[in-house]
């Protein structure tokens, strides 16, 4: 399993995208916080750059890889190994080397300007974004032969998943506004790792205050040793359900 | 020799005048001290004529109910301690002409059937409280029927610990009372900071209130009192003023008010006001007004805060001009679509229109209502959007077709750059 992770990121790195998606997440970091006066306030825009763009980049990423190197996974498959072990290996070479990415290109700004928790939280997220939205862009993958079929999905997953949901929940909000809401829009923040994430972040920047009630309901969640615990093993479960589906869906299905 | 008796006569009247005069209003000083004729304060005010002086000297004296019932003026020197060993209240004034001045006076129980304080002050006139330090006291200062009172450079400093609101008090507490002077007080860890109530005429300067359970500055039907200069910083719930005419509130500062429930300052039925050259810094929201109408709001700054100011439908009439808005998550948010307030000629940091006649005034108008603001004010668990991709959009596409922010709440003539309230004198009149 090694030994194919190894190739898998070689042949990443040889491709030259991931190292121009580093060098752009390197320059938007440190141009943010430049820009920004205060950590803080760096760390508000990187929120946008991280939850936007991040999902967007290792969706595409990962679903063009995944069926340009269908030949190469075809010949392995010949051979006398196990489909589980090579589809995690595909999986896990394309999510470490997109994570490797982001750690270096906001991790390591992050680190220098504005430390702290909350710089902390948000590399924490941005990297199980990446695996999460990994995840999802091989479920598409699996689920059709077509490349444009696939790469279709993948986008749609991705803007239902940046767009599309908040918009619906907003919706749902505005036409329930008369009940009590605030679990609902805890229970709907849940179904969406996005915005799990960015509820994350803002709740440990000092904006929370701002949030009123719900946003003080919210930080005795999250704010919680087991809150975060809690919502970091959400969005490890968004990361594994999608990776374990479209497992199986690979290791049973006629290439 | 008519004449010369007529001199004597005149001469020995004046003399017996000014010696009854003397016996009458008294003017010796009496010394309070450890090894003095006097020992206590409580002492040495039973023996003391009127308009006697008491100089209380430095060192520990235990004593509670010292009733002061004729003019006296009670000074400390060396920095003396009444400490009341919470047995009850200290000083109890019921003369008029009493000056309190330089005393350390402290603990003091809660006491809900008394309402203690380290000074109260009843149905008098003239009294002076000046450089007094009151430490962990119920009530500090408490004023009640009574006119003319100067409270002047005390420092008020209460231990609110994890206590309840209702076993705090306040630190100066100001009931029916006129013409009260409230100037360089420091206040801290108490219910509310100053309280006024059916308080006319007074002033309250150069104060600084901070880090009080509820309010900084809490009035109520309080007419025709000027607040400058004072800052009113950490407090619980920022400072809630109420059915009010006539206030004057300049060059205050209110800031760090920041928390779930927290305004830099509430305005609840106050009418016919001004309220100028303030700096509301970090508020969760600068001001919120209910009710209010016929203000006068120009030249503030609003820095950082959350909401700079929710102005609900119920408010009318009011001036916001040349005030700076920059920094603040949401400008103004409201509760509907009804607006009848005068926006003009302010600088909002989130305005992208142009000026082609440079001018100084942008040509397109600026609405300072965002949709997200709208619908959190409608549903406040949306709040949890903030910052969300689709909340942006949504606020963009509001702007450039406005169907649900109100469209009477527009700043028709948004200035290019920051006012400076101070030199910018000619912008001001150009404007105007």
């Amino acid at each position: 399993m090694n030994k194919i992770i190894k190739y898998v990121l070689l042949d990443i790195i040889k491709s030259k995208i991931i190292i121009a998606y580093t060098l752009f997440l390197l320059l938007l970091s440190i141009g943010l916080f430049n820009l920004g006066g205060s950590p803080d306030k760096g760390i508000l825009s990187l929120l946008n750059l991280v939850l936007l763009t991040v999902p967007l980049i290792s969706i595409v990423f990962a679903t063009t890889h995944f069926y340009n190197s269908y030949e190469f996974m075809e010949l392995l498959v010949s051979q006398p190994i196990n489909r589980t072990k090579i589809f995690m290996s595909e999986y896990l070479a394309v999510a470490l080397s997109l994570s490797v990415a982001f750690l270096v290109g906001v991790g390591i700004p992050v680190a220098v300007f504005g430390a702290g928790l909350t710089g902390f939280y948000l590399v924490l997220t941005g990297v199980f974004i990446t695996f999460i939205f990994v995840a999802m862009a091989f479920l598409a993958s699996v689920i059709t032969r077509d490349k444009a079929k696939g790469i279709g999905i993948a986008l749609m997953l991705w803007f239902y998943f940046a767009l599309i949901y908040d918009g619906i929940v907003l919706f749902i909000l505005y036409a329930f506004g008369d009940y009590p809401l605030e679990y609902a829009t805890l229970a709907m923040t849940v179904l969406n790792p996005v915005d799990l994430g960015r509820i994350i972040v803002l709740l440990n920047l000092d904006v929370s205050a701002l949030m009123g009630y719900t946003g003080a309901l919210y930080k005795s969640i999250f704010g919680s040793v087991w809150g975060i615990t809690a919502a970091f093993g959400l969005l490890l479960l968004w990361a594994l359900i999608p990776v374990l589906s479209s497992r199986r869906i690979f290791s049973r299905r006629d290439l | 020799m008519r004449n010369s008796t007529k001199q004597i006569f005149i001469l020995a009247y004046i003399l017996a005048l000014t010696l009854g005069s003397q016996v009458a209003l008294g003017n010796n000083t009496l010394n309070v001290c450890k090894t003095c004729p006097y020992t206590s304060v409580k002492e040495a005010v039973a023996k003391a004529a009127a308009g006697d002086t008491i100089v209380v000297d430095g060192g520990t004296y235990q004593e509670h109910g010292i009733e002061i019932n004729k003019p006296l003026a009670i000074l400390g020197r060396n920095n003396p301690v009444i400490d009341s060993n919470f047995k009850g209240q200290i000083l109890t004034v019921l003369s008029d002409n009493v000056t309190i001045q330089g005393l350390t006076l402290q603990n003091i129980a809660t006491s809900y059937r008394h309402d203690d304080a380290a000074i109260r002050v009843v149905q008098r006139s003239n009294v002076r409280i000046l450089n007094n330090t009151i430490l962990n006291t119920y009530f500090g200062i408490y004023l009640q029927y009574s006119e003319g009172i100067v409270v002047k450079d005390n420092v008020v400093k209460g231990e609110k610990g994890d206590k309840a609101e209702s076993s705090l008090g306040n630190a100066i507490h100001v009931y029916r009372t006129d013409e009260v002077e409230i100037t360089g007080n420091t206040v801290q860890g108490h219910r509310d900071g100053i309280y006024l109530e059916v308080v006319k005429d007074s002033e309250v300067h150069h104060n600084t209130s901070q880090e009080n359970q509820r309010y900084g500055l809490h009035f109520m039907f309080s007419n025709g009192n000027n607040y400058t200069y004072n800052t009113f910083r950490h407090n619980g719930a920022g400072v809630a003023v109420m059915y009010t005419d006539k206030v004057h509130m300049e060059h205050n500062t209110f800031e760090n008010n920041w928390g779930a429930a927290s305004y830099g300052l509430l305005l609840k039925d106050i009418r016919d006001s001004v309220i100028r050259n303030n700096i509301f810094r970090r508020n969760t929201t600068g001001i919120y007004m209910e009710s209010s109408s016929r203000l006068d709001m120009q030249h503030n700054n609003f820095e950082r805060n959350g909401w700079a100011i929710k102005l609900l439908t119920s408010s009318i009439d009011n001036t916001l001009k040349l005030n700076n808005f920059t920094g603040n998550s949401f400008d103004i948010s409201t509760n509907g679509p009804s607006q009848l307030n005068h926006v003009e000629n302010n600088y909002w940091e989130k305005y992208t229109g142009y000026d082609l006649d440079k001018d100084g005034v942008g040509d397109v108008p600026y609405r300072p209502v965002s949709l997200f603001s709208m619908l959190v004010e409608r549903v406040p668990p949306s709040v949890m959007f903030m910052r969300s991709f689709m909340v942006d959009l949504l606020d963009n596409m509001e702007k450039v077709l406005p169907s649900i922010i109100p469209e009477n709440l527009v700043d028709e003539k948004p200035l290019m750059s920051r006012v400076k309230h101070d030199s910018d004198r000619k912008l001001t009149q150009v404007v105007r």
